[in-house]
């Protein structure tokens, strides 16, 4: 049930782990949450990760209908595909020829999780977070994406109420492909947009 | 005041307080290393607690988001960056309960003696 | 700039704030530092953008963090600025943009007088 055994033989908790405990124990004897829900409630963001995303920009990519109503209302759109997204309000952005978008919430780490499942460690760090809004070319080079000199790129600042997902291009190639195969190349990093499908 | 990124600001007294320590965006930084983490279960834990305590799982909600992150941006600058992500919520949550008064300091500190009684007994096993 | 995109309002019930403004207004961000919990980035202070659409309205999360109601719902849009405006330095194309979410109470209109 508690903590010692999932880290291992013995080895101490650390003050952090300790509080996470000790906080745990505290809410459940006052009623206020149960062991049971809370390992539901993990095991339920466990479950949730950018495969759900993929489908979702998969099924935009080959019906245009789906397409036009996930830009419309992003979450509306997913629920209609069986997606449960409990507390999103998500906004989709269309990556196109002339522009590029890449998502960040400089002030902490807003993120589509409910779609998406728990944002990588770099999307929290300082160091992205600071840069992206001022150096966005620089950094897509880092994360090793070359945006083409003419296409324009916009940032997203994720710092209130909406959560935003790229809806990355479709690549060249992929024409007579199902959505099984192009859900298969939509990355978790291009629907942030620091990265595009490859084939 | 319209200045979007001038390191001087952070420097003088009035920039720490003006300028919170979390609103880094456009400030100097470093090459971002596309990390990836492995979250442990103690983590997970941590972040299933927030989502409880905000409600979005149905029952009344025992915090906000707004206050988990204004209790994040409460700790110092310094430990803000020796922290770990889930050791900056878990501290938060924490203050926010104790805010909150859903648990006090003395509940909290004698729950922590007694898990850390019970394992210091478990490690002698 | 570009064409405005005018969707994506998720609907609140809460009182609100009336909204003042609409997709293709120009303002100005508030420029104050006040102290609490504010989702305004300090980078984004004293510029002027356009507003790109109406969000919806949500309660207050500076209040919300103090643990009051946040109501009236505050009006959020998205306002979209140009980079070139924003960093003096900014080193990219000049379409280059940057939209962000703001309270209503952080913004207000640009005047025709003002030289933006």
């Amino acid at each position: 049930m508690s903590s010692p055994q999932d880290l291992g033989n013995y080895q101490a908790l650390t003050y952090f782990q300790l509080m996470e405990v000790s906080l745990r124990e505290l809410l459940v004897e006052k009623g206020v949450v149960t062991e049971d829900a809370v390992n539901a409630t993990v095991e339920d963001m466990r479950q949730r990760g950018p495969e759900t995303g993929a489908r979702v920009v998969a099924r935009a990519w080959v019906d245009a209908e789906f397409k036009r109503q996930l830009l419309d209302n992003g979450t509306r759109a997913c629920e209609a595909l069986g997606i449960d997204v409990p507390a999103l309000r998500l906004v989709v952005i269309e990556n196109t020829p002339q522009v590029h978008n890449v998502i960040v919430c400089t002030l902490c780490s807003c993120y589509p999780r409910m779609l998406l499942g728990l944002p990588p460690e770099w999307y929290k760090s300082r160091n992205y977070r600071s840069r992206v809004v001022h150096e966005p070319r620089v950094v897509l080079e880092e994360f090793g994406l070359r945006i083409p000199a003419a296409t324009a790129i916009h940032v997203h600042d994720s710092t209130a109420d909406m959560r935003y997902m790229v809806l990355p291009m479709r690549p060249a190639g992929t024409e007579d492909w199902d959505e099984a195969r192009l859900a298969a190349i939509v990355t978790r990093d291009s629907m942030i947009g620091v990265a595009v499908p490859n084939l | 005041m319209a200045k979007s990124d001038s390191d001087s600001e952070s420097e003088r007294p009035d920039g720490l307080i003006a300028r919170g320590h979390h609103d880094m965006g456009g400030l100097p930084a470093g090459r971002v290393e596309p990390s990836e983490h492995d979250y442990a279960e103690w983590e997970r834990r941590v972040d299933a607690l927030m989502v409880l305590l905000s409600g979005v799982k149905g029952g009344a909600p025992r915090l906000t988001v707004d206050e988990l992150r204004k209790n994040i941006e409460a700790i110092g600058p310094e430990a803000y960056e020796k922290m770990g992500y889930y050791e900056r919520w878990v501290t938060s949550i924490t203050q926010t309960m104790i805010q909150r008064g859903i648990v006090t300091t003395d509940e909290l500190g004698r729950k922590m003696e007694q898990v850390r009684a019970r394992q210091d007994v478990a490690c002698k096993k | 700039m570009q064409e405005i995109a005018g969707t994506g309002q998720y609907p609140t019930r809460h009182p609100s704030v009336p909204t003042q403004f609409a997709p293709g207004d120009r303002v100005r961000v508030r420029a104050t530092a006040p102290l609490g919990h504010i989702r305004t980035p300090f980078y984004i202070r004293g510029h002027v953008g356009m507003i790109e659409r109406y969000c919806g309205a949500y309660p207050n999360p500076e209040e919300l963090a103090q643990m009051r109601d946040g109501l009236p719902a505050q009006p959020l849009y998205r306002v979209r600025f140009l980079q070139s405006d924003v960093w003096p330095d900014y080193a990219g194309r000049p379409e280059d943009t940057i939209d962000i979410e703001i309270f209503q109470h952080w913004l207000e209109r640009l005047d025709e007088g003002m030289v933006a």
